[in-house]
C-alpha cells in the first residue's frame, strides 16, 4: 500500500512570493522572519521524502464559476498549468507547469464516489494561488507529479464544516487504501480569519487575533470535536468574510486525525495570520533532523 | 436582484485586459455595451448559445456604471470579485503601498454585520 509520510496544513498567501525575492533594502521589515518561517516549514516537508502531492485549495473565481460550480472537485490531467493573468497582476505570480498523477486521480476519484462525496472532475485544470503558494514554499523545484483537490469555500451555497473534515477523513482513507509503493504527503491551504473586500481589510493584523489564536489551538491540537462545536457555516462570517476559507483547514484535520501536529508556528502579518502544520502520521519513515554544521560553536 | 449578472459583469471585466482599462476609463459605456453583448453569452458555450433573460436591475446598473463599490458590497456583489478588479483599476493610483486597499476599506467603514448576503 502507498505510504502516507506527511501532511501539511498551512495559509496561502500570495505575496510571499514576490517579498521574499526583494533585495534586503527594499524588503518590509517582517520578511527576514516570514522566509526564515517558511525555510524551515519546508523542511517538515523535505524530510519526508514524498513521491506525490495530493495538493487541496480552491479556486477563486478562475475556472470554477457561477454557471457551473462544483462543491469538491478532483483534477484528473497529465499536466496542470498553473497561476493566472490576475495573480501574476496583482501579486507578481510566476507561472509554473506540474506533473499530475492520473492513476492516483482516478482512484481518488473512483474511490470518493464509491465512499459517499459525489466528487466532480476536470481533466483540464488550471490551478490557482491555492495550491502553487505551498508549491513555492515548500516544494520552490515543481517537480513532484500533484493531484489537484479543489473545495468550494467562496460561492455559498456551501457544504457544511462536517462535510469539510468528513473529505478529508475519507481522502486519508483514501491514500492508505491505495495499491502502490509511492510516499504520498498531502498539502491543503486555507485562511484563518480574513477580510476580503470589506471594512476590515488589509488591517495591521488579521480581522480577528482571537479567532486565529483558537483556530491554531485546535489545529495543532488535533481538536475535531471541538472545532465542529464552535464553527459553523454562520459563525465563520463574524472573524471576516473570508473565512470560510478556514473549512480547509478543517478537511485537513480530518486527513489528520485526533492527533496534535509534529509542528506547529505561525507569524502574524499585516491582514491575515501565516500558520504552519505538519503532522507524520509515521514517524519511522521520516529523515532524521540534522544537526546544523557549526551549531553551538 | 441578479447579483449573478452582477458578478458576471466583475468576473469577465477583471479577466480581460483590455476590456478592464476601458470600464476603467469608459465605465457608463462600457456597463451599457456589455450589457448589450455580452450579458447573456454563457462563458463555455457558442454565441449561438446565449441565454435571452438576464438583465441588470436600474439600481445594479447605476452601481457599476459610477464605479460605486460601496452600493455593490449593500447590493450583495462578491466582494471578492469587486476587490479584485478595484485592484486592478485603481491601485495605480496610489503612491503608498495598500494605499487603494486601505480607502476602499475606509469607504465601508459604515457596514455592519451581518453583510449583505452574497448567495446567487
Amino acid at each position: 500500500m502507498a505510504k502516507l509520510v506527511a501532511i501539511l496544513a498551512t495559509t496561502h498567501h500570495p505575496f510571499y512570493y514576490k517579498t521574499s525575492r526583494l533585495p534586503a533594502e527594499e524588503a518590509p521589515p517582517f520578511a527576514g522572519e516570514w522566509v526564515g518561517k517558511v525555510a524551515a516549514y519546508r523542511e517538515t516537508l523535505t524530510r519526508a521524502r514524498p513521491d506525490v502531492l495530493v495538493m487541496v485549495g480552491s479556486d477563486h473565481f478562475h475556472q470554477l464559476w457561477l454557471d457551473n460550480m462544483p462543491q469538491f472537485l478532483v483534477g484528473k490531467a497529465p499536466f496542470y498549468d498553473a497561476n493566472w493573468e490576475n495573480e501574476m497582476r496583482e501579486f507578481g505570480m510566476p507561472k509554473l507547469l506540474l506533473k499530475g498523477d492520473e492513476e492516483l486521480s482516478a482512484y481518488m476519484l473512483r474511490e470518493g464516489l464509491d465512499r459517499g462525496f459525489d466528487l466532480a472532475f476536470s481533466n483540464e485544470l488550471r490551478i490557482d494561488h491555492s495550491v502553487t503558494c505551498p508549491i513555492i514554499t515548500v516544494r520552490p523545484e515543481a517537480d513532484l507529479p500533484i493531484v489537484p483537490i479543489y473545495t468550494n469555500i467562496f460561492a455559498p451555497p456551501l457544504p457544511q464544516p462536517e462535510r469539510f473534515v468528513k473529505l478529508g477523513q475519507t481522502i486519508r482513507e483514501i491514500i492508505d487504501a491505495w495499491p502502490s509503493q509511492l510516499r504520498v504527503a498531502v498539502i491543503g491551504t486555507g485562511h484563518l480569519s480574513l477580510e476580503l473586500g470589506g471594512p476590515r481589510q488589509f488591517g495591521p493584523t488579521g480581522p480577528d487575533p482571537e479567532f486565529d489564536a483558537q483556530a491554531v489551538e485546535w489545529i495543532g491540537t488535533g481538536d475535531i470535536d471541538g472545532v465542529l462545536k464552535n464553527v459553523t457555516l454562520e459563525s465563520l462570517h463574524a472573524p471576516g468574510n473570508a473565512t470560510h476559507g478556514f473549512m480547509d483547514f478543517m478537511l485537513m484535520m480530518g486527513v489528520a486525525g485526533y492527533h496534535p501536529a509534529d509542528y506547529v508556528d505561525n507569524l502574524s502579518l499585516f491582514h491575515t495570520m501565516e500558520a504552519y502544520f505538519t503532522w507524520y502520521p509515521n514517524p519511522e519513515l521520516i529523515d532524521p533532523v540534522l544537526p546544523t554544521i557549526g551549531a553551538g560553536a | 436582484m441578479s447579483k449573478y449578472l452582477v458578478n458576471k459583469f466583475l468576473y469577465t471585466v477583471d479577466r480581460e485586459h483590455e476590456l478592464t482599462e476601458r470600464y476603467r476609463d469608459d465605465p457608463a459605456g462600457t456597463v451599457a455595451w456589455w450589457e448589450r453583448e455580452r450579458a447573456c453569452m454563457i462563458l463555455n458555450c457558442a454565441v449561438a448559445e446565449s441565454t435571452t433573460w438576464l438583465r441588470f436591475t436600474d439600481e445594479e446598473r447605476g452601481a457599476l456604471a459610477t464605479h460605486d463599490h460601496v452600493k455593490l458590497f449593500e447590493l450583495g456583489a462578491h466582494p471578492f470579485l469587486t476587490l479584485t478588479l478595484w485592484i486592478a483599476m485603481f491601485e495605480r493610483d496610489f503612491d503608498e503601498p495598500l494605499g487603494m486597499q486601505l480607502d476602499y476599506a475606509r469607504k465601508l467603514a459604515h457596514v455592519t454585520q451581518p453583510y449583505p448576503d452574497i448567495t446567487t
